[in-house]
């Protein structure tokens, strides 16, 4: 069993990565080689030019990660966790980057409140804390914004966004694409361990140029001979592709004969849902 | 070594935290077996000339509480992190081989030595207690609470649940201490099981610690000395290469 085979990626210093792939795909298991969480079988890893296997030490104290599971140490408080945290890698006065690291992830006020009191929330965002004590110069995020609220989630958002400014590299593994494709200059998707698309988010946006015809209808069957355009489908919701606009006239007109009404009709760009869809297969 | 002192404070921390259940429970149960002993046997048993019974008693107690404690705080801690998922924690930062095994190692030598003070205090209510040679008493309080939080480090990495622990500590501490020599002289014994005990570690822990009270024992403690030490060393080398080859840790 391989969770990755023939991966060969390069992020450069300072760049807002996302890696993108079904479950399965193996974008945990890059990250769990990328801090030593696991070892290669085959093949070689690096972060900021240290090994990590061979310069452990060095690797690791480059990295912040933030895990996707929701751990949490329930024996300490939010600072306890964040002053020992800081502690391991040999920061014994870091309370004004703690303070300002909770304030920015809304958690001032749970400073000493135990770590098993928070919401799932709160927890995801002291990981991303813990993740932040030592400013490490690459950050990875494995799915940092699942079970946080809309708000809370413009706000780690914008403070990622403040990082990534200041020179940070930023990896980030999302199931929300639009995520990827508002916050990221490039893209890798994987699937099956391999990667399968790695190039610019816009250019990978332009790949797949023909617009999307979103309709809402009174019917949630199509007239047969418009199944081939059918890219989306969700109860009376279709997403057609439409390669020109003068087909538009015939898709309209198919649907008056068949007596389908439309209750909600837009034309849009494909995003980055549709592109990844169509390069990692359906079910993704 | 700058993570080493975090993290041996935190493990401090940990079980100061819960210090009714780490502390003061297992003072609690080394009194009542003071206590229950004493009463039956004080009268009956006296087996070096001059120490009676609750004396000859306290350090095996002591010794008894050292050994399970230095145990449970290394390897109930593993295994906690690794139950709860926080051990990343301690696997992300930049921590060496070296600072992470001695960190646990050396926190479970304090909460054995800690137990073991308590049993040692409470139980001067009951017994005088001589130090003849209170260096003994020192060096095999530390080689024997090494040796035992060496060995939960080990426990605590291999094990995948709580019931693999408690499998190790009923069938292989448990009869360990229990037939060293805790309740009596080893003399006592039938001929077959006093040969035993010269292959069980924890009769020259012991034997050794008890020594440096009474300044009597069944073997010499240079002896001991020398039965214990490479244990020790062996344990801690083996629970070292563990870490290191990142075994159940590290994928």
């Amino acid at each position: 069993m391989h969770a990755l085979r023939g991966v060969d990626l390069d992020i450069a210093e300072g760049e807002f990565f996302a890696l993108l792939g079904p479950n399965g795909a193996g974008k945990t298991t890059l990250i769990s080689l990328l801090a030593g969480l696991a070892r290669p079988s085959a093949g070689s890893a690096a972060v900021m030019g240290h090994d990590v296997v061979r310069d452990y030490r060095l690797a690791r104290r480059s990295l912040g990660v933030v895990p996707q599971e929701l751990v949490y140490d329930a024996f300490f408080t939010v600072r306890e966790m964040l002053r020992f945290q800081s502690g391991y890698y040999g920061l014994h006065r870091n309370d004004a980057w703690i303070d300002e690291l909770l304030e920015n992830l809304s958690l001032a006020d749970k400073a000493d409140a135990y770590t098993r009191t928070l919401s799932g929330g709160m927890k995801r965002r002291l990981l991303v804390a813990q993740a932040l004590v030592h400013k490490p110069p690459v950050i990875v995020l494995d799915e940092p914004t699942a079970g946080v609220d809309v708000e809370l989630r413009q706000s780690l958002w914008a403070f990622i966004r403040r990082l990534n400014r200041e020179g940070h590299t930023i990896l980030l593994t999302t199931h929300y694409l639009e995520e990827a494709e508002e916050l990221c200059e490039r893209v890798a998707m994987l699937k099956e361990g391999r990667i399968v698309a790695l190039d610019r988010t816009v250019n990978l946006l332009r790949r797949e140029d023909e617009q999307r015809l979103e309709l809402v209808l009174s019917s949630t069957l199509l007239p047969e001979n418009l199944d081939a355009r059918v890219v989306g489908h969700d109860g009376n919701r279709f997403v057609l592709a439409l390669p020109d606009y003068a087909e538009l006239e015939g898709i309209l007109a198919e649907l008056r004969r068949n007596g389908i009404r439309i209750e909600r009709m837009q034309l849009r760009q494909a995003d980055l849902e549709e592109v990844f869809i169509k390069l990692v297969g359906q079910g993704a | 070594m700058s993570g080493f002192g975090t993290l041996f404070r935190k493990e401090i921390i940990r079980f100061g935290k819960v210090a009714m259940q780490t502390v003061l429970a297992p003072v609690l149960t080394a009194l009542l077996y003071l206590l229950i002993f004493s009463h039956v046997l004080a009268a009956h048993v006296e087996v070096y000339p001059g120490v009676g019974y609750t004396a000859f008693l306290m350090p095996g107690l002591i010794m008894m509480s050292i050994l399970q404690n230095a145990f449970a705080n290394s390897s109930s801690s593993l295994i906690q992190s690794k139950q709860s998922g926080s051990i990343v924690f301690i696997l992300l930062p930049p921590l060496a081989h070296f600072e992470f095994f001695s960190a646990y190692l050396l926190a479970a030598i304090v909460r054995g030595i800690v137990v073991g003070a308590g049993v040692l205090v409470v139980g001067l209510f009951f017994a005088d207690l001589n130090l003849a040679r209170p260096l003994w008493v020192v060096a095999f309080a530390l080689l024997a609470s090494a040796a035992f939080g060496a060995l939960g480090i080990m426990a605590g990495i291999w094990a995948d649940k709580y019931d693999h622990l408690a499998g190790v500590q009923n069938f292989i501490i448990m009869p360990l201490t229990f037939l060293s020599g805790v309740f009596y002289s080893i003399h006592s014994l039938p001929a077959f099981w006093q040969g035993m005990s010269h292959y069980n570690p924890v009769f020259y822990m012991i034997d050794g610690f008890r020594y440096g009270f009474h300044g009597q024992s069944d073997v010499s403690p240079w002896l001991s000395l020398a039965a214990v030490t490479p244990v020790t060393l062996l344990l801690g080398g083996l629970a070292l290469r563990l870490i290191q080859t990142g075994y159940k840790l590290r994928h």
